[in-house]
């Protein structure tokens, strides 16, 4: 057995009375997709703030690579090769779609005390960017500022510049969100493309791009594992059909 | 920078370099001495556009540094040092320091916390220099001008000019290449949004904290060049409403454009000095009440004017988006 990509011991979160991630025990596997899924308010997302190193956790520890990177900044972790997309779309609205990935690029290229030279017009910097935005389906929107393009687009340009990085874990959060069928189809596409080179940790309701992609699948109910295993035996899970798929329907467990 | 905002840039160069002959032939010294005045107030604002306009850090107290600069001059004067090239370099090192030691503090907070907290800064030292009974209190001190080994004479109005505007020149190149930089992109994206930097590795921190450094280095230059003008140093220079008018010059000229600034300073300075002669002619002690046209032209310009008086002369429809030519 090799060692864990990610291992999370022990990991604890609370906001006052309200408990998001209670004693959490997860091993993610190198390049697997591992996918998190649970009800409205199941700590998903405070899930990936505390991997990424947004939110300093109550409890616990996580280790990435073998090491332990339980008290290290966001930029430290990412440094790492511990890649983050957001919920709610974040990019750099008012720079061009390439520059958003370039600024990506630049982030793992060395400290940017550089004064003089224009990072425009530097092709280590410019090179892989295109790269990524042409990987991500983006290739020919590299010059639209990030403000004006499409939803679906700006989602791809979330991912471009996680990729652009270059990490070893993906920590997904929601990537389908809002997106329209054929766009999600896509994004599938594009995630499924990704296995084998990337280890990803997948927030997502789209329960069809789920049982699509993943490897494995972990359901949170109230910040707690209640099951991990294979997409079959998750669906077959009686604990996890009476928590949350019970309703049969199990594409309508969108989040609003 | 834009091509359009290169343009702009040599186009206001060249009328503040054609100003000392035009007074000269007119005989009208009195606009050297105003419009040496607008230069150094430019390079104050452009530097506060560096970290302002660019950088998102909204520093209200900016004019401290313009205070530390002109009172290294003061200082080393008082002590019968009037050597120029021991005295800029000491006053633009005087304002790094503050600029990193303030700085540092201040960089852990942000939004309103960072605005206050920077003004209490700057009270701070505006208050020091009042107690500073050796160096005129809040009388101030007179400070006899630098002397560059014979090379240049600060005496002689016109030289004193184009050395002020080498150093406005020189700021905007300098300003202008840093920008565009990897550094400059840094900057910008963390003033576009700060938690995605984070995400994508940038200790963002570091690098705000270097570009309120040189912000406050250039503007100590400026305080430097304002005492040689003066020939006089006061605490007056950091109160916190000649920050409040340093900020003003750079939201009026157009933020997060450098030579915007430059246009605002030269507004700013030029309404101040003769709305009151305007208003004189339309009523009797109008000039006293200056003020209450000046504040509606602030508010016209913030409310419909945005992209300040830079926009009005750049093309439309592109403010907003970061050119990135």
């Amino acid at each position: 057995m090799t060692e864990a990509a990610l291992r999370i011991e022990g990991l604890c979160k609370s906001f006052g009375s309200l408990v998001a991630t209670d004693d959490l025990h997860l091993d993610i596997a190198p390049g697997e997709i591992h996918a998190i899924i649970g009800p409205n308010g199941a700590g998903k997302t405070t899930l990936i703030a505390q991997l990424s190193g947004e939110l300093r956790s109550d409890r616990g520890r996580v280790s990435f690579a073998g090491r332990d990177i339980t008290s290290m900044s966001m930029p430290a972790r990412s440094a790492l090769g511990l890649a983050r997309s957001f919920q709610v779309t974040s990019i750099f609205q008012d720079f061009s779609a390439l520059d958003n990935v370039a600024l990506a690029v630049q982030a793992q290229a060395g400290h940017s005390f550089h004064f003089w030279r224009p990072a425009q017009k530097d092709p280590r910097l410019q090179d892989p960017a295109r790269e990524a935005l042409a990987r991500i389906g983006l290739g020919d929107r590299g010059d639209v500022p990030a403000a004006n393009l499409s939803h679906g687009e700006q989602r791809q340009l979330e991912i471009a510049m996680a990729l652009a990085t270059r990490p070893s874990l993906l920590l997904l959060d929601e990537p389908m969100a809002g997106m329209g069928r054929d766009e999600s189809r896509h994004m599938v596409d594009l995630l499924q493309g990704l296995k084998g080179d990337h280890t990803i940790v997948l927030i997502e309701h789209d329960m069809d791009a789920v049982f699509a992609l993943a490897d494995r699948i972990t359901v949170l109910v109230y910040g707690r594992a209640i099951a991990t295993g294979a997409p079959a035996q998750i669906r077959a899970d009686r604990a996890v059909r009476a928590a949350y798929l019970g309703t049969e329907s199990s594409t309508d467990i969108g989040d609003a | 920078m834009n091509r359009q905002q290169i343009w702009i840039s040599l186009i206001t160069l060249t009328l503040f370099a054609v100003v000392p002959p035009l007074t000269v032939l007119f005989d009208q010294p009195f606009y050297l001495d105003m419009f040496a005045r607008i230069m150094i107030l430019a390079i104050a604002a452009v530097s506060l556009d560096l970290i302002l306009g660019h950088g998102g850090m909204v520093s209200f107290g900016h004019a401290v540094y313009m205070g530390i600069g002109a009172y290294a001059v003061g200082i080393l004067s008082y002590y019968g040092i009037d050597n120029g090239f021991i005295q800029f370099p000491l006053a633009m090192l005087a304002s790094a320091l503050i600029g990193l030691i303030f700085g540092a503090m201040s960089l852990r907070t942000s939004g309103v916390y960072f605005i206050m907290i920077t003004l209490a800064f700057a009270q701070m030292l505006f208050f020091l220099a009042i107690s500073l009974e050796e160096f005129g209190g809040d009388d101030g001190m007179s400070a006899a001008r630098s002397e560059f080994a014979g090379l240049i004479d600060m005496y002689d109005g016109v030289q004193f000019y184009y050395l002020i505007f080498a150093c406005l020149a020189l700021v905007l190149y300098l300003l202008h290449r840093l920008v565009l930089s990897r550094f400059g992109m840094v900057i910008r994206a963390s003033r576009s949004n700060e938690k995605r930097m984070h995400a994508i590795g940038y200790p963002t921190y570091r690098y705000k904290l270097a570009a309120f450094t040189i912000a406050g280095t250039i503007c100590g230059l400026a305080g430097a060049l304002f005492a040689n003008l003066n020939e006089f140093v006061s605490p007056d220079v950091m109160h916190w409403t000649h920050s409040g008018e340093i900020m003003v010059m750079v939201i009026m000229g157009g933020i997060g454009t450098l030579i915007g600034p430059v246009l605002g300073a030269s507004a700013f300075l030029l309404l101040e000095e003769y709305l009151p002669e305007w208003m004189e002619m339309v009523m009797t002690n109008g000039g006293e009440h200056w003020a209450i046209v000046m504040g509606p032209i602030l508010i016209a310009i913030v409310l419909f004017g945005r992209g300040g008086i830079h926009a009005l002369f750049a093309s439309r429809g592109k403010i907003g988006v970061k050119q990135n030519d």
